[in-house]
Parts: C-alpha cells; structure tokens; sequence
C-alpha cells in the first residue's frame, strides 16, 4: 500500500490485524491446546514449538515450530493461525508462506538467525507481525513492511513491567510528534533512526499507520485490561494461559477482560476463582544475557 | 440519528470513524442494555467463532432478535454476515438467522487468498462503483427467495439485502469509500421514519 509516497503493508494485511482488534491471540504448541484456545474465544493461535517460559528454562536454540505441528494445529481450529520465524530468518518465513500460515511473527523469542538484519517482509504474501520497544523500533519494522506491531514485553516472565514500558514509549512517541513542528521532524527521525516519509505520517496522523498490540509478560485479566487502557489495540498471552493451573478459564476470563478492559465490575468478575497464575519473574533480575527483548534492533 | 456497533471484538472502530463520516453518531454496544434507543446496528468484521463465544456469554441472542424484530436495521459484515446468517457450513455454527442465505466460511481459503477487487452495486436502485477487500472472506452459497443481490463478484453474489437486513461478505469500512455506509445510514433513517 502506498500512501503519501510512503510503502507499508498491504491494505488486506493490515486489515487482518483490524479483524483481531479486541481480541486475544493465544501462543499454542499442540492441536489440542489450539482447540482450548478458540473454545475459550480466541480470536487467532500463534503457534510455536515451546512457550516463552519453557525456552527460558530448558534453554538451547528456539526455532520455528515444526511443520507436523503447525498443520495439525490449522486443522483444528477456524480461526487464523499464526507462527513465529526467527528475526532474519528468511527461509524459515517462506516455509511459513509455503504452508499458508495467516501471519508470520518475526520473533525476538526464538533465537535469532541474524544479528543484523530483519525480514524484508514486503517479499511475501502473508502479512508479518513484529515486536518493538520504543516508536524507532517500531516505524523501522512498519518500514520493512510489518503489516502489526505488537510490543516485545518480557516473553515468558509473567511480569507486565516490560510491556506497559513499551506501550507507554511507543504511545508517548507517537503524542511527541504530533506536538513537533516541520523543521524537527527530520532531525527527529535521526534520533529514532526512524524513515522520515513514517515520522511525517505518525505526526500528522496521531497513530501508526498500522495496528499496535501488546505482547510480552501479560499473565492475568488484570494485565490484558491494563495494556488495553495503556492503549493496546488487541492482546497476545504466550506462557500466561498454559502454565497456568487452568488453562481454559483464564483462557476464558483473558477474552472477557481484553473486551470489557474498561468495566471494573466485568474485570473483578472475571477474576474470581482463576487457580493459579504462572509463577513470576522479577526481570529487573534478569542478567542482560537472559532478556529476550534486546534480541532485534 | 444514533447506530450501534457491536463492540465486542473486530473491526469495530473502522465502522464507527465510517458511520461518523456520514454524519450519524456512531455508539459502542458491548453490552445488550447499551442497544436501547439506538435507530440501527453494524455487526463488524473479526472472528465469528469469537463474537459468538462473547455474544453469548452475555445475552446478545434474544436481544438482537428482539432489535431486529422493532424493525430496526442491521448491517453485518464478513463474519458479521456469518453470524446474521440462516446457515453456516464448515464448520456448522449457531447464527442468528435474520437473513436468509447460506453461508461458508474461509470459502477462498487463508489469508494468502485474501484480495481486493473493484465492483458496482446497486445502491438506492442506482448502480454505484465500490471498492471490496475481502479478508478470509466467507461466500454466500445460497439466497432465499426474499433475498435481493445488491453486489456480484465473478457471478456470485457478495452483498445482499433482506427487508432491514443489510450483509457484506466484503470490508468496505477498510476504504475510504463510503457509498456502502451510506446506503446503510439510508436504510436506518427511511426505518426510523416509518417507525
């Protein structure tokens, strides 16, 4: 699509993240966790070969899923059935491509294949999702041609810390550049390391030009209607829903939550009788070797 | 004059910013109590097995039915159509049955097939060029006798009306095209006036 000079995504691309707003995207590793998921109401299933938790904990490089899973996890639901590439890992997207995924997430959780560079994504005809910490990040993906951006978070720490600090940075840079005047821009976009056609637009707009959703640590109802009201337009939850102790309620409650984020009386409903959550991590803790959401740039 | 969009997950806003562009004051409806003294309704795009799930948790069913039964209009789109629908195949799933057609789901495939496509409708009788995005898109396999085709792509039909019952298979609150929207504001005031 090409608006004001500028090339992002596709217009059916990003109007398939349109589709997701308001809705939970639930990480699956099976057929029948896919099947859990879209009972409880997601509105799509990424799937991967193990949660964020279980790959911080066993450690060892995370790849893409592997084919046998990902075409029984599309057999058995109808809704759209995501999948995570390693960051640069062209070759892994085009498998995903071949397969007929419906987004790739160019994935800071997996191991990344190349420290220096991402997909070009504007290559394929699925639609990519990536993660970003800050607006720079994030306008440098769009510029690749991510049709979504979700924020990185911390994956698989259960902790939300990581994830309102790149909602609240991605949301107070899109304010900041309504307010600059025409001459900063430019200088501005050196700052993000941002293309400057994308600063003009997001000035002007007031948005991104794609859809902003939250990833990253989000482990309860609570935190799904705190990202929402930080200004998240739709939640992913990896690790948060199956190490949980039931999985299908909070599958269930999460839904209620991201769609009534603004109802106190709904969300104190909701999150009566959960089990238990998965257990935390505090990441301030965490060595800089540990995090997952430094992996990109 | 004041329409609904049910809220409850997709598209939502896009139909909203559409509604207000032509002039009507466009409401989120996440509740069914939140549907009083609206003058007509937009059931969005997103995921149909998703609206269902929320639909139903909350008693949407009787009171859609009972929107629709005052004689006030209803606009569904893409999985908006599947949920308005009389039947729905592949799967087989619960609608709401105001409109009469067949429905299949994910009838082009997956989001590979997805496209954009160029097309006329009739619109207030006139035959008006609109822009069509279709995402995922559901077919329609079967109009009842009741049942006017306002669109066809490719000699199938993917806009249809019955009485106040307005569906899409088609996302045109993705365009800047409001000929369809406006065609839905009409229905809603000629409704209003008649009531």
């Amino acid at each position: 699509m090409d608006t004001d000079g500028l090339r992002i995504a596709d217009r059916k691309h990003i109007g398939l993240a349109e589709m997701l707003k308001g809705g939970v995207i639930m990480d699956v590793t099976n057929a029948e966790q896919a099947k859990i998921a879209e009972d409880a109401g997601a509105a799509a299933v990424m799937a991967l070969e193990r949660v964020p938790a279980d790959i911080r904990k066993d450690g060892g490089v995370a790849r893409m899923s592997p084919v046998r899973k990902i075409k029984e996890i599309q057999q058995a639901v109808t809704i759209p059935v995501m999948a995570k590439a390693r960051i640069g890992h062209f070759v892994e997207a085009q498998i995903l491509e071949a397969l007929g995924v419906d987004y790739i997430d160019e994935s800071e959780v997996l191991t990344p294949a190349d420290e220096h560079f991402h997909i070009d994504k504007f290559a394929f005809r699925i639609p990519f999702v990536c993660g970003a910490r800050d607006l720079g990040e994030a306008l440098r993906r769009i510029g690749e041609g991510a049709a979504m951006i979700r924020t990185k978070g911390e994956a698989g720490s259960g902790n939300i810390v990581e994830a309102v600090r790149h909602m609240r940075a991605v949301v107070g840079g899109v304010r900041r550049l309504t307010t600059l005047p025409p001459e900063e821009l430019m200088t501005e976009a050196k700052t993000l390391g941002a293309p400057i056609e994308l600063v003009r637009w997001v000035g002007k707009a007031g948005k991104l030009p794609v859809p902003n959703f939250s990833a990253g640590g989000i482990a309860t109802p609570a935190d799904a209607a705190l990202m929402m009201q930080l200004g998240a337009e739709a939640i992913f939850v990896g690790s948060g829903i199956f190490k949980s102790s039931d999985p299908a309620r909070r599958a269930k409650a999460i839904v209620q939550a991201t769609t009534h984020f603004k109802d106190a009386d709904v969300l104190a409903r909701v999150s009566e009788e959960l089990g238990e959550a998965m257990p935390g991590i505090e990441t301030s803790k965490l060595a800089e070797k540990d995090l997952l959401q430094t992996r990109g740039w | 004059m004041r329409i609904g969009v049910l809220a409850l997950q997709g598209d939502f806003a896009l139909h909203a910013r559409a509604l207000e562009r032509c002039g009507a004051e466009a409401v989120e409806v996440r509740k069914p109590e939140e549907l009083a003294g609206l003058d007509g309704l937009v059931v969005p795009g997103g995921e149909s097995t998703t609206l269902l799930k929320l639909m139903e948790a909350w008693g949407f069913v009787p009171a859609l039915e009972a929107f629709h039964a005052a004689g006030r209009p209803i606009f569904g789109t893409c999985a908006g159509l599947i949920v308005l629908a009389r039947e729905v195949e592949s799967p087989r799933q619960f609608s709401l049955g105001l409109i009469d057609v067949s429905v299949e789901r994910n009838a082009y495939g997956r989001q590979r097939e997805s496209f954009e496509a160029r097309g006329e409708a009739r619109l207030c009788g006139r035959p008006t060029p609109i822009e069509m995005v279709f995402i995922r898109a559901p077919r329609i396999r079967r109009l009842g006798p009741g049942v006017e085709s306002l669109a066809e792509l490719r000699g199938e039909t993917v806009m249809a009306r019955q009485g106040t019952v307005l569906v899409a298979t088609f996302h045109p609150e993705l365009t800047d095209d409001l000929a369809v929207h406006r065609h839905f504001c009409e229905l809603v005031r000629r409704a209003a006036v008649a009531a």
